[in-house]
């Protein structure tokens, strides 16, 4: 587990980045991983607290951030604990984890949030800071939360921002590349670089290497260069397999599609993210 | 009581302070340093033409990544105007530089040697230690992370873990990938500096460069400062760029110097004396110079216009 900064730590691995923060009041996380990992995770939180944890937020819907949420929810708890840990996250989160998907296997109830937000923002205190989740609607998927520090000043963006690979646009999940760039933007408005664009705000994405401001806006630039190139082809009538043989993200093929978004589908869900409509929450 | 003869003993005492001296560096690169101009310098100084990826062994992707470019980005994006260069670029020697050493009290051993140039403030440490680089997700920074060794007394320092940047300021990038290689070599009150870039993203081939420094030790290197003001109304989220194939000044280059246009479009062969064989039929050089003609400090390079 590495410290980021503050009262802020990060466990990295298979699945989802897992941000930690850990202080007298117990342990408030950022997503869960996924279930099978949770004892391992745990047990690389106990080297720092033997606290309850109180707070679990998850940045999405995926099993990838949400998978250990059941079994956080009870490896956390101590005699300390006044109940399970509230697990917050936005409304479309609970209405897709609680709604059965033919098909595939039913979420228990127990790893379902149980302290969802509608509005734009929720907040909550805890060892010594205030923790804002902020909304950005239909981007990755239509119920992703950024998460903020604020002392420790770490945000933590889930799946909104990786560094290290294009942007999965779940179309199916209501995630849209319009809601991606606004999403960026919402993160670049919070963060606060130290001096010459670096440090300051430290930023942990959902997969990937710490980050801060100025890698947020080298994502959030190719991404709406992207973009405006698409809205361009769109606009000239081409088709997507025109499109696909213009090659229009050959300039940053190298250095994002050797993650698990290959070239071609995210050229698709670019494509069909500004062509269709955005798919409509449960 | 035997007595030893003198010679001996001076020998012997001689032999022991070998013995206790500390292991120092075999070169002290210590001082102010000022850059010299000679080699490329209207690409360092003015900066380079829009299009002239000439000794540059690029691939497709960076090529498209150049074309595509737009330098509006510079003032219009906010975060982008006190982004400063990296930690290789910065080697291009933009500004003034000074190193210093950092020495363990106790052992007198070299710890790092310390550099501060001109351009954004910009401080690296290059650990001479042996201490390793931090892990892949470590954050990266615009300086990145520096190990040194010694060569003799040539010092080859190693950099990883350096934020997306630019090769070249006409748009050329080099990717958060990039290892970042230098041979430090000082001889008298002159420090030559040879650079490798290694980058899996945008390089076929190692970029191999030099860059020459002078002592000054009268040099004052002043602050920079940068405080980002927007100042060009635009809506939020804007990211000039030129749409691919619509970027109207990539052929001046090619047009102003009488260059073959394929020629200024940068790739490995373009490097090779080979190359300059291959182009010779097709390069019409102006009959007098009109760019560029005399231009040894920034501020006597005078560029005509067309």
């Amino acid at each position: 587990m590495a410290h980021v900064q503050g009262n802020v730590y990060v466990l990295m691995g298979d699945g989802g980045n897992i941000s930690v923060q850990i202080g007298k009041d117990g342990i408030a996380m950022v997503d869960t991983g996924f279930a099978p990992l949770a004892p391992k995770a745990m047990a690389e939180i106990r080297k720092l607290s033997d606290g309850p944890i109180r707070w679990i937020v998850n940045t999405h819907v995926h099993a990838d951030h949400t998978g250990g949420n059941a079994e956080f929810a009870k490896l956390g708890m101590t005699r300390e604990s006044v109940g399970p840990p509230r697990i917050v996250a936005q409304s479309n989160v609970l209405n897709r984890m609680s709604s059965h998907t033919p098909g595939q296997p039913k979420i228990p109830e127990a790893a379902w949030p149980n302290d969802e937000y509608f509005l734009p923002t929720k907040d909550f205190f805890i060892n010594g800071e205030a923790v804002i989740v902020y909304h950005v609607p239909h981007a990755h998927t239509d119920g992703d939360s950024l998460v903020y520090f604020r002392k420790s000043d770490v945000l933590a963006t889930g799946d909104v921002f990786t560094p290290e690979h294009y942007p999965f646009i779940d179309l199916a999940r209501g995630g849209s590349v319009q809601g991606y760039i606004d999403a960026l933007n919402k993160i670049i408005e919070i963060t606060v670089p130290a001096k010459y664009q670096e440090g300051g705000t430290l930023v942990i994405p959902g997969h990937g290497r710490l980050c801060d401001e100025a890698d947020v806006v080298e994502y959030r630039n190719m991404l709406t260069i992207v973009r405006d190139r698409f809205v361009s082809m769109i606009k000239q009538g081409m088709t997507l397999d025109q499109i696909k043989a213009a090659k229009p993200t050959l300039d940053y093929d190298t250095q994002y599609s050797a993650g698990i978004v290959k070239t071609d589908k995210f050229v698709e869900d670019v494509y069909k993210s500004l062509t269709q409509k955005v798919s409509a929450s449960k | 009581m035997h007595h030893l003869p003198r010679r001996r003993i001076a020998h012997s005492l001689f032999l022991a302070a070998l013995v206790g001296l500390p292991a120092f560096a075999q070169v002290d690169f210590t001082g102010e340093w000022s850059p010299l101009y000679h080699e490329d310098g209207p690409e360092r100084l003015p900066g380079p033409e829009l299009g002239d990826y000439t000794e540059l062994p690029i691939n497709a992707s960076a090529r498209m990544a150049a074309d595509t470019y737009d330098a509006d980005r510079i003032s219009v994006v906010p975060e982008y105007q006190c982004r400063p260069h990296g930690g290789d670029y910065s080697m291009r020697g933009l500004g003034n530089l000074r190193i210093w050493r950092e020495i363990d009290q106790n052992s007198q051993k070299l710890i790092a040697f310390h550099t501060h140039l001109l351009a954004w403030d910009s401080e690296r440490t290059i650990w001479m230690d042996g201490r390793p680089h931090p892990p892949d997700w470590a954050p990266h920074t615009w300086q990145g992370f520096s190990t040194g060794v010694w060569d003799g007394n040539m010092l080859t320092i190693t950099t990883t873990h350096l934020k997306i940047n630019y090769m070249r300021r006409n748009g050329v990038p080099r990717s958060d990938k990039a290892v970042f290689t230098e041979h430090w070599m000082r001889h008298g009150d002159y420090l030559t500096v040879v650079t490798v870039i290694q980058d899996p993203v945008y390089l076929t081939e190692p970029l191999v460069r030099s860059d020459n420094w002078y002592i000054d030790p009268g040099q004052n290197i002043g602050i920079f400062g940068c405080e980002y003001a927007p100042e060009v109304p635009r809506p939020e989220g804007t990211v000039p760029a030129h749409l691919p194939g619509q970027n109207k000044y990539l052929h001046e280059f090619a047009d102003w110097y009488g260059l073959p246009f394929e020629a200024t479009r940068g790739g490995a062969e373009t490097l090779y004396p080979e190359y300059q064989k291959k182009i010779a039929p097709e390069y019409h050089p102006p009959a007098k110079c009109e760019r560029y003609c005399k231009c040894t400090s920034l501020f006597d390079c005078n560029v005509g216009s067309k």
